[in-house]
């Protein structure tokens, strides 16, 4: 059974509690308890149906205002397949929400409303899944049965989505025509759409190709954690524990580490009382090499003919996540995989209205705003393109003075 | 042959919880495990000796002890100890209830589950622990869905559910000021049949109290409890010889016991599989309000 995560973005009324509930609901997730739970809260509240979305509403306050405010994860099964929903408020003033949700996303789902077609809220749902490069991105358009099931209605939303997308470099895109409500096409096939030939939604979710998320071309081992047991049967046992960001690895590979340049080879894969003949992302691992080269955390392990950028000034694509404004040339903390440096923001290059996509000149940049700024780093960083490799291309920006995480960034 | 870069549900969510507890005893000092001798507290002992082979655990073990155990879940508790070689600290809630810190509840339904969060947090604050790693999952409870792997607790201990660290890919940020710690949840993303999937592939031993026994118990708001010498029954209860097993194990006062013939991890994954009752609808302390578990977790409790 494999494990796919995906993202769900949506705001009130376009149905996305709906459509999660009844997900969790026919694939038996939702059990008696937690059902009389919200019948109990429904009937206490006055609401006429039984409200599927307070199973979704975690806290307090969200339950109070009747809205998502925080990302929430929610697991189900198939026989098939084990998902977690990262489930996000769709609003604009929850854009870093979104962009939290679908950081460790495979696939996005992204709902229109029939009746309304692509609006402002598609195009800043699908710029967020383009700009965290979920790999597959789920159209689901909703309501079908207020539009009297038409295929026309579903056609041209489908053409208008597929205009607005050329210039977003999506690989995967699939459609389907849904009533959330009502349960056409999620689970089962609907007889409401004869001329649709896809499958469910739950089909395309159980059946996406999700094996070719990784990159296994470039790679890259940050080193998290040196083991040395100093005891008397490992006394000499020096490994290096990490999670593969990219590339295999395998026994009698030359590597060579970052930043130091000093170059070895690959003794060992160790996993528990064994040894492996290659590790691939995302395992978590312990290397040892041939050579005592003295690592530590922070440091990469890379091959020979295939290095990250090692540099101290890039670009990226900034999203900000703190009510405190941006503030160029002070001193952040910036953390890329196990490496801690610290940097400040030299320039905003722009701005970007997620609601257009249209470039703004402007270099003020508070809470949700997304722009692309050049960082400066106190120390070499060993970066690749977001677009290579989510892993080694994403990095979080801290406020060192609270200790928050303020921005996070993807490299350019 | 499985494709390269395939890797089961159960595998990925091994190495996303052994990355997490790597990076636990990375980023902080004094980090500590917290053992209930519950399943979750098993299985995330069992990652994190895997995170660290062939060295021992870089961190203690730390039993919040309610004086309310069931016998089996100490001996298997001091079993594990020895076995793995990690060291054990207790904070005994017997002891903040004489030293005056708590008051012990009263009457029928009193219970030291609530008690346990002031003993957990002098615990911390006594040996100045400044990470505290808890096999809490996201599944369990709507509050625990909005959870993040590594959670900020203020210099009193409390969340602040509306004010929670953005958590993005696997970056985890767990710098803090003095005084303050972390709470960190390396099994978040797994579900209650993931972790009894995981023990049976890895073969983890449990506590006998999981498996089908006779019990004399007595049923109290729908729930079966287990006889002990400092519950009270109500005029109308009656202890009856039962064959149980425990869904979940805490404090006894607190246990809901299942009626069931289930012998083996098989048997009991064929039971959850067609349950339709969640694992935490047994727990007396969560039935007391609606948002019960989200107000223990501000106040600190696990």
């Amino acid at each position: 059974m494999e494990l796919l995560r995906f993202t769900t973005a949506g705001s009130v009324d376009d149905g996305k509690s709906t459509l999660i509930g009844r997900l969790l609901y026919d694939s038996k997730s939702i059990f008696e308890d937690q059902l009389e739970a919200i019948k109990r809260a429904s009937i206490r509240r006055g609401n006429e149906h039984v409200d599927l979305a307070l199973l979704t509403d975690g806290l307090r306050a969200e339950r109070e205002q009747g809205i998502t405010i925080d990302v929430a994860y929610r697991y189900f099964a198939t026989p098939k397949r084990k998902f977690i929903i990262a489930d996000t408020p769709g609003h604009i003033q929850y854009t870093r929400n979104m962009v939290t949700g679908a950081s460790t996303a495979n696939a996005a789902i992204i709902l229109i409303d029939a009746r309304n077609g692509v609006t402002e809220q598609t195009c800043r749902h699908t710029y967020i899944a383009s700009l965290l490069r979920i790999p597959h991105i789920i159209v689901c358009i909703n309501k079908m049965d207020l539009v009297n099931f038409d295929e026309s209605v579903y056609n041209r939303i489908k053409e208008d989505y597929q205009k607005f997308i050329i210039t977003l470099q999506l690989r995967d895109v699939s459609f389907v025509p849904i009533s959330a409500l009502l349960g056409d096409n999620v689970v089962e096939l609907s007889n409401n759409t004869p001329w649709y030939n896809g499958g469910s939604l739950l089909h395309v979710l159980e059946n996406v190709e999700i094996g070719g998320d990784h990159n296994l071309t470039d790679a890259r081992f940050p080193v998290q954690y040196v083991i040395r047991p100093l005891s008397d049967e490992y006394h000499d046992y020096r490994g290096y524990a990490g999670r593969v960001a990219g590339g295999v690895f395998a026994p009698g590979d030359d590597v060579i580490s970052l930043p130091s340049g000093r170059e070895s080879k690959i003794k060992s894969i160790d996993l528990y009382q064994s040894s492996i003949d290659e590790a691939f992302p995302p395992q978590s691992v312990t290397l040892t090499l041939t050579d005592d080269i003295d690592l530590s955390r922070g440091d990469m392990l890379v091959k020979p003919d295939n290095l990250p950028e090692v540099t101290q000034e890039f670009d990226v694509m900034m999203c900000w996540m703190s009510e405190k404004p941006m503030i160029a040339s002070t001193k952040y903390a910036l953390k890329h995989t196990t490496n801690e440096v610290k940097c400040l923001i030299k320039a905003v290059k722009y701005k970007i209205n997620v609601n257009t996509l249209a470039h703004i000149e402007d270099s003020k940049i508070g809470l949700n705003d997304i722009a692309r700024v050049t960082i400066k780093t106190t120390k070499p960083v060993f970066i690749d393109p977001y677009s290579k490799n989510r892993r080694t291309g994403a990095l979080i920006i801290i406020d060192e003075a609270t200790n928050n995480t303020v921005g996070v960034g993807m490299v350019i | 042959m499985k494709s390269r870069g395939y890797l089961t549900h159960l595998e990925e969510l091994e190495y996303e919880s052994i990355y997490v507890i790597r990076e636990v005893a990375a980023q902080f000092e004094r980090p500590v495990l917290l053992f209930s001798g519950g399943k979750d507290s098993i299985v995330m002992t069992h990652l994190a000796v895997k995170a660290f082979w062939p060295a021992r655990l870089p961190f203690p073990l730390l039993h919040i002890d309610t004086g309310h155990n069931f016998i089996e879940t100490l001996e298997y508790r001091d079993n594990l100890i020895e076995k793995i070689g990690a060291t054990l600290y207790v904070g005994s809630v017997q002891e903040s209830i004489d030293k005056g810190r708590v008051v012990e509840e009263s009457g029928y339904n009193a219970s030291r589950n609530i008690l346990q969060t002031t003993t957990l947090l002098d615990t911390i604050e006594k040996y100045k622990f400044d990470a505290a790693m808890g096999g809490g999952r996201r599944d369990e409870e709507k509050a625990r869905a909005k959870e993040r792997f590594f959670s900020h607790r203020d210099e009193f201990g409390q969340w602040d559910p509306k004010n929670q660290r953005p958590e993005l890919w696997n970056i985890f940020n767990g710098r803090k000021n003095p005084g303050e710690h972390f709470r960190v949840f390396p099994i978040s993303n797994w579900t209650e049949m993931d972790v009894w999937q995981y023990i049976m592939k890895e073969e983890i031993e449990l506590p006998s109290l999981y498996f089908t026994h006779q019990r004399e118990v007595f049923k109290r708001d729908g729930q079966w409890l287990a006889k002990a010498t400092f519950m009270k029954l109500k005029p109308d209860e009656k202890y009856e010889l039962k064959t149980v097993r425990c869904r979940t194990i805490g404090d006894i006062t607190c246990t809901g016991l299942t009626l069931s013939s289930a012998n083996s991890i098989e048997d009991i994954i064929d039971e959850i599989a067609a349950t339709r009752v969640t694992e935490r609808g047994g727990r007396a302390d969560d039935l007391r309000s609606e948002a019960a578990m989200e107000d223990r977790k501000k106040e600190g409790y696990f």
